[in-house]
């Protein structure tokens, strides 16, 4: 399970958490997010996040 | 040769303008003039970095060199802007005169200073840029004992932070609860109690007096009589937008740079956004509206004038201890606030005669119903 930050204002979205209130089920893999999809915080698109390495 | 688009700043608002604009015109001669280093930083990463461990170097996710290459854009950092000329189109700057053929000011905001007496008032740091948060975490180094002027979101913020490292907080606002301005009291006296219980110490309805003492070692004195031991003073009370170069130019200015929808100040060749513009009598210091003003000043600079639309911005506080998700309602808004308390949470709604929602507090597990929320408030601009 990986994470990705948005580049604009930090958020996380973490693979094993998923954003089941946006209806992405935990477990959900960043591959198959839509590509319309938004940051939740600040609306970037999904283009604009890049991946964190998680220890 | 043309003279560039020029654009002064190179916050969230700038940078993220300058890419959207690229997306249009790729090979447009544009400029980014920056009295900051010119790295790529996210400002609202600056309270909550302590715990996520991470340097003002980590926090500079793209260096200026890089920066120029993906925009194509010539940057000049270090170099503060002193003066607009708006007859010859032309900047005054440290490295020279720059013309312009459109001018965008993305200056931001300063902290406000608190006005405190005292042989150490000037000790007080603040943390509005990257390079003071760098000079912050040199000053932290060994340090326990903080107090924290503000509890508003970024003094919430910040203490959250500092304390989950581990360190003392002191936090002194003259509200009564924190985060007054945004949340009814119950909301806030949850965020409260969330906070103190990470040991988070609150000092509310007073206000800090006066500084004394020498580095490493102040007592801060407090209206209300107390007085406090601090290794270092953050003060983090509120915003005040950069006015005094568009003021000098004779652009019209208010709280903020004031600008119509299309971003545009009382010079139709002059441009405002973030933190420093008042758009339609409102200033909005949060990414949301900067991310909603950059997508539409894009294509006005490019030629297709586009009115700025602002929908429900929901803001988020990173206060881990406490998720906290906030819409205030808009200013004038007649309405009430009612709120549900559960064990995990806070859901507060305000509604207006019609019982429509016009905004929302949500705390804690509560924070989950943002995305059920949202969509029924009303736009902040329609």
């Amino acid at each position: 399970m990986r994470q990705f930050q948005c580049i604009v204002c930090g958020f996380i979205y973490d693979e094993s958490v998923g954003l089941p209130e946006d209806g992405i089920a935990a477990g959900t893999a960043w591959d198959a997010i839509p590509e319309d999809w938004s940051c939740p915080d600040c609306g970037v698109a999904k283009a604009d996040f890049e991946m964190v390495q998680i220890a | 040769m043309t003279a560039p688009i020029t654009l002064v700043g190179s916050g969230l608002a700038g940078y993220n303008l300058a890419r959207e604009l690229r997306k249009l015109l790729p090979d447009a001669p544009l400029r980014v003039v920056t009295a900051d280093a010119g790295d790529f930083y996210s400002k609202p990463m600056l309270s909550n970095a302590l715990t996520a461990n991470k340097t003002a170097a980590q926090l500079a996710m793209k260096p200026v060199a890089k920066m120029v290459e993906e925009l194509k854009a010539e940057v000049l950092s270090h170099t503060r802007v002193t003066a607009i000329d708006r007859t010859a189109k032309v900047l005054h700057t440290a490295a020279g005169e720059l013309p312009y053929s459109k001018l965008v000011l993305a200056l931001g905001a300063d902290q406000l200073q608190p006005g405190l007496a005292g042989s150490a008032a000037a000790a007080v740091v603040s943390v509005n840029d990257l390079a003071e948060y760098a000079h912050f975490r040199e000053l932290l180094e060994g340090k326990q004992r903080i107090v924290l002027l503000g509890a508003g979101l970024i003094g919430c913020e910040f203490a959250n932070d500092l304390a989950a490292s581990g360190r003392q907080v002191d936090v002194v606002d003259l509200a009564n609860w924190p985060l007054s301005r945004l949340l009814p009291e119950t909301a806030g006296q949850y965020l409260h109690d969330k906070l103190a219980g990470l040991g988070v110490r609150f000092h509310l309805g007073t206000s800090v007096q006066a500084v004394e003492g020498e580095a490493g070692a102040y007592r801060v004195s407090l209206a209300n009589g107390k007085a406090l031991e601090a290794e270092l003073v953050l003060s983090a009370i509120g915003l005040r937008p950069r006015l005094q170069l568009a003021s000098a130019a004779g652009l019209a200015v208010n709280r903020g740079i004031v600008v119509n929808r299309l971003l545009q100040t009382s010079d139709p060749d002059i441009y405002a956004l973030g933190d420093c513009a008042e758009v339609d009598g409102q200033v909005l210091p949060f990414v949301l509206p900067i991310m909603q003003a950059a997508r539409a000043l894009a294509p006005t600079l490019a030629g297709t004038p586009t009115p700025v639309v602002y929908p429900a911005m929901p803001v988020v506080v990173k206060t881990p201890v406490c998720p906290t998700v906030v819409a205030p309602p808009a200013m004038g808004s007649v309405g009430a606030w009612q709120v549900e308390r559960s064990e995990t949470g806070i859901k507060a709604l305000f509604k207006g005669e019609q019982d429509q929602l016009l905004g929302f507090a949500l705390l804690g597990a509560a924070t989950s119903e943002r995305q059920a929320l949202a969509p029924q408030l009303p736009a902040v601009l329609a």
